[in-house]
């Protein structure tokens, strides 16, 4: 019958470059029904951004539209002028950017950049009228203080509420079509179901058409009715949701289920009440089967190899420990609030939380990184408040941390051998030719070739530069490994795969994690012992099979709700 | 706010003293006898250039000449020049022209600096920008005793639009050339920090969204993209006016114009002390308050920037 919104035909995009121009999008169709949503789900760098950004006719730097049709309404977007876009965005496609920091202007208040959006889309005109509009878009957001906040400036709002300024943004025109790119990766779980919640409800109410881009499956499924997969600028499966996440047809699909921490925790639940034998000889048929991740079977093979060892002694021994920080002219601030926990030997305990729990200041002062305003801290025997500078100098080299941001943890100007060997070096270890041996054993522990000595780390990716960064932090063969958010900033399938790699460097060495997340999902997977953080305090902590079968408290209930795709139903 | 400009203020004191002593020393310490060079081959009376010596304390030991001196600026009285004229006068002679020199010279620079380095970055690697950032490098390169002998020698003597020096009085419109001399350093940089900068910022997430809220071409450019463009250069401009204070001693040789910095060279080279420890003591003054004002600016251009 109509015409649909949305229809993409053939649509190639290519970025100019030295060498050439580089295809980030290869023919892609698909057609987008009024009212229906979408999910475009494929891992960074696969063109699912560079596609929305298509779409807008926003595409950086020497992205250009090189084939195909954008068709809206049957009015083609590629070939339209720069001033019928103009007119088209805002009022006819909105927009939600991927990350709330960076996509509000830090020198204008809010109430300004949300007035200019109202204003330029001719909704409404005078300074009053335009202030009344402003403040019911961002109500309607969700931003319920918002004649109040008007004034203030983004560096004043947390992610959570510049998301919601940002959604309010996109729907100030009631445009017919919302295009959501990755609107809440950048968030907290427990803010990231909050937001959606919204934007879902939202989006009915107003019967806008919604085109979702994620790189996460589980949340690609719930949110949305179609589901299109992307890999390396082409579309590998597209239809039905639940069908592509219960009978993923193309490799990269199936590998991208089995990735997905938030579903295979979820599977995991599920094995446990049925057989648990039968679901562990499928795990082993699926590693036998080939190089294929499955965190499944990398979680049961940890839990069986800690259950032989039977107990252990501690390694990492916190108790009542309290960190305040002084904050001028406003008092004083408890981040950490009189927190004990004990890590046994060999194992894993994951500290949970959002962020501003107080879960990095807890492995800064383990790292003695930070000094604790109370409290006590003893690892492996030694107490650290009462520690020399010589001793912390030796019990540092069995403590090494990873920390999240794999691009801004490692030096820029030095290249990969000299990072790995940098601990080596300060400790004085070896000589300048046995370092260069470890370096290899090294990267051959974290599966890296050898020929990245001599490279430096832009020109690596990601999931490499986390390797790079576990590394160096097993070059001095620690017992103890500090993990502050490691695989937060991953793709799930480099996830998937450092997590591997860190369970079997438990297995083979016998190390120590403490393994720090918002994340409740990769617990799941890694974790022996569960400690919930919120406010500085520790709200709950036990196993981790506990936590998730039996929480005690709401706090860690609303953690685990928040876990996307925890209430689809897959045919495990 | 208040609370951080008062600090800055504070801040100024030790600063003032230390550059003051220092310049004091320094300029004592040249060789040659300045009442000797008063008289040049005639000598004086001996009582006469004994009363002088009493006259100026240059018999005391240098920390009590020093001292006698500071009690003089905190009355502000900067002492009497060699020649006999009050120090005074000849600051309030002198520095509103180098003043208004150096004020037409920042309107200058940051005038056409912007627009330009703005058009520049706007379209990257088009012919305006390669000519612009050519040019510009070509100025940067320049000492400014060349550009200010060659526009002196083509724009005024050989097409005659303009005065070659300055008469006395140092009109508005006879200050025009030096301060467009004075200003080509500074253009340059301007040029270019604004045009990486207007680069940088043209890059930014928050730009791509400013658009695709759906406003034109014509409100995001001032209004997101060159409003945040100008945090550095406002920065640099602090930096500059020291610049131009140099570049104004040049410059105010080259034209003859009666500013502070023809006046200070020369008392350089008489040696005498109390008018250079003077003008550069004001020169620090104005440069320290300057970057205080600097500072502040660059919080009401930064909002996440709040001082305490």
């Amino acid at each position: 019958m109509s015409t649909p919104l949305l229809q993409v035909n053939d649509l190639e995009v290519g970025f100019r470059t030295q060498d050439g121009v580089v295809q980030a999008v290869r023919g892609v169709n698909f057609t987008l029904e009024r009212g229906g949503s979408l999910a475009i789900v494929g891992e960074s760098g696969s063109g699912k951004s560079t596609l929305a950004h298509a779409i807008i006719n926003l595409l950086p730097g020497t992205g250009h539209i090189s084939g195909g049709q954008v068709l809206l309404d049957g009015q083609d977007l590629a070939t339209a002028s720069e001033h019928e876009m103009e007119q088209i965005r805002g009022r006819k496609i909105g927009f939600v950017p991927q990350d709330p920091m960076s996509n509000l202007n830090p020198v204008w208040s809010i109430g300004f950049q949300v007035e200019e959006a109202i204003r330029a889309n001719g909704i409404a005109s005078g300074r009053k009228e335009v202030r009344q509009r402003a403040i019911r878009v961002l109500k309607e957001a969700g931003l319920q203080d918002a004649d109040r906040r008007l004034k203030q400036f983004p560096h004043q709002f947390s992610g959570g509420m510049r998301q919601r300024v940002l959604i309010g943004m996109g729907l100030a025109a009631s445009p017919q079509l919302l295009i959501a790119d990755e609107p809440t990766s950048a968030l907290d779980v427990t803010v990231q179901r909050v937001i959606l919640d919204h934007l879902e409800s939202l989006t009915r109410e107003l019967g806008t058409t919604l085109l979702f881009i994620t790189h996460d499956l589980g949340l690609a499924a719930e949110r949305a009715e179609q589901l299109l997969v992307m890999y390396k600028g082409r579309v590998v499966e597209s239809g039905p949701s639940v069908e592509i996440l219960q009978h993923p047809r193309h490799p990269y699909t199936q590998r991208l289920v089995a990735a997905a921490p938030s579903l295979a925790s979820r599977r995991i639940q599920a094995s446990g009440s049925i057989a648990a034998a039968e679901s562990s000889i499928a795990a082993e048929a699926s590693t036998a089967a080939g190089d294929e991740i499955d965190l499944i079977a990398t979680a049961e093979a940890r839990a069986e190899a800690l259950q032989a060892a039977g107990t252990r002694p501690p390694a990492i021994i916190v108790e009542n420990l309290t960190k305040v920080f002084k904050i001028r002219g406003a008092g004083e601030f408890t981040a950490v609030d009189d927190v004990s926990f004990q890590i046994p030997k060999g194992t894993t305990m994951a500290l949970v939380g959002e962020s501003g729990s107080g879960k990095s200041t807890v492995a800064k002062m383990l790292l003695k990184l930070e000094n604790a305003t109370s409290g006590k801290i003893v690892i492996d025997g030694n107490d650290l408040s009462t520690v020399s500078p010589k001793e912390l100098f030796r019990l540092r080299s069995q403590m090494q941390p990873v920390f999240q941001d794999p691009y801004g943890s490692l030096n820029p100007l030095r290249n990969i051998g000299n990072t790995i060997a940098e601990p080596l070096t300060i400790h004085k270890i070896g000589t300048k030719a046995s370092r260069r041996e470890r370096v290899f054993e090294l990267l051959e522990q974290v599966s890296l070739p050898r020929t990245l000595v001599s490279r430096y780390p832009n020109e690596l990716s990601g999931g490499q530069r986390q390797r790079i960064a576990i590394a160096r932090a097993l070059a001095l063969k620690p017992d103890i490994v500090i993990l502050d958010e490691a695989v937060s900033a991953l793709d799930v399938l480099v996830q998937a795969q450092i997590l591997r790699l860190l369970a079997d460097l438990q297995a083979e060495l016998g190390l120590t994690y403490l393994f720090i997340t918002h994340d409740l999902a990769v617990v799941r997977v890694i974790a022996d012992n569960v400690c919930v953080m919120q406010n500085g305090r520790i709200v709950e902590a036990a196993s981790t099979d506990e936590v998730f079968d039996n929480p005690k408290e709401q706090y860690t209930r609303d953690l685990l709700a928040a876990i996307p795709g925890a209430n689809i139903e897959l045919g495990a | 706010m208040l609370w951080y400009t008062g600090k800055r203020l504070l801040q100024v004191i030790p600063v003032l003293l230390g550059a003051t002593f220092l310049i004091y020393f320094m300029v004592f310490a040249m060789p040659g006898d300045p009442i000797a060079a008063l008289y040049g081959d005639r000598p004086p009376a001996p009582g006469v250039i004994e009363q002088i010596r009493e006259q100026y304390h240059l018999n005391d030991p240098l920390i009590v000449q020093y001292f006698y001196y500071l009690a003089g600026i905190f009355q502000g009285d900067f002492g009497v020049s060699y020649s006999g004229q009050p120090v005074n006068e000849i600051l309030a002679r002198t520095f509103p022209v180098t003043i208004r020199l150096a004020l037409l010279a920042i309107f200058f620079e940051m005038v056409a600096g912007i627009v330009i380095g703005l058009v520049s970055g706007l379209r990257k690697g088009g012919i305006f920008d390669a000519t612009g950032l050519g040019a510009s490098l070509v100025i940067i390169s320049l000492p400014i005793f060349v550009v200010g002998f060659a526009a002196q020698y083509f724009l005024a003597i050989q097409f005659g639009w303009f005065r070659p020096t300055v008469s006395s009085g140092a009109p508005i419109q006879d200050l025009i050339l030096p301060a467009l001399v004075l200003a080509t350093v500074g253009f340059a940089q301007i040029v270019r920090l604004t045009r990486s900068s207007v680069i940088e910022t043209s890059g930014l997430d928050f730009v791509r969204t400013a658009s695709s809220k759906g406003l034109t071409r014509r409100r995001v450019v001032p209004v997101h993209i060159l409003r945040n463009s100008l945090i550095p250069v406002v920065t640099y401009l602090g930096t500059d006016f020291g610049v131009l204070l140099v570049g104004a001693t040049v410059t105010e040789g080259i034209f003859n114009v009666p500013g502070v910095g023809r006046t200070l060279y020369q008392a350089v080279l008489r040696g005498e002390g109390p008018t250079v420890v003077s003008f550069v003591t004001i020169m620090v003054l104005m440069y320290l308050i300057v970057n205080l004002l600097i500072d502040l600016l660059y919080a009401v251009l930064d909002p996440r920037i709040r001082y305490a």
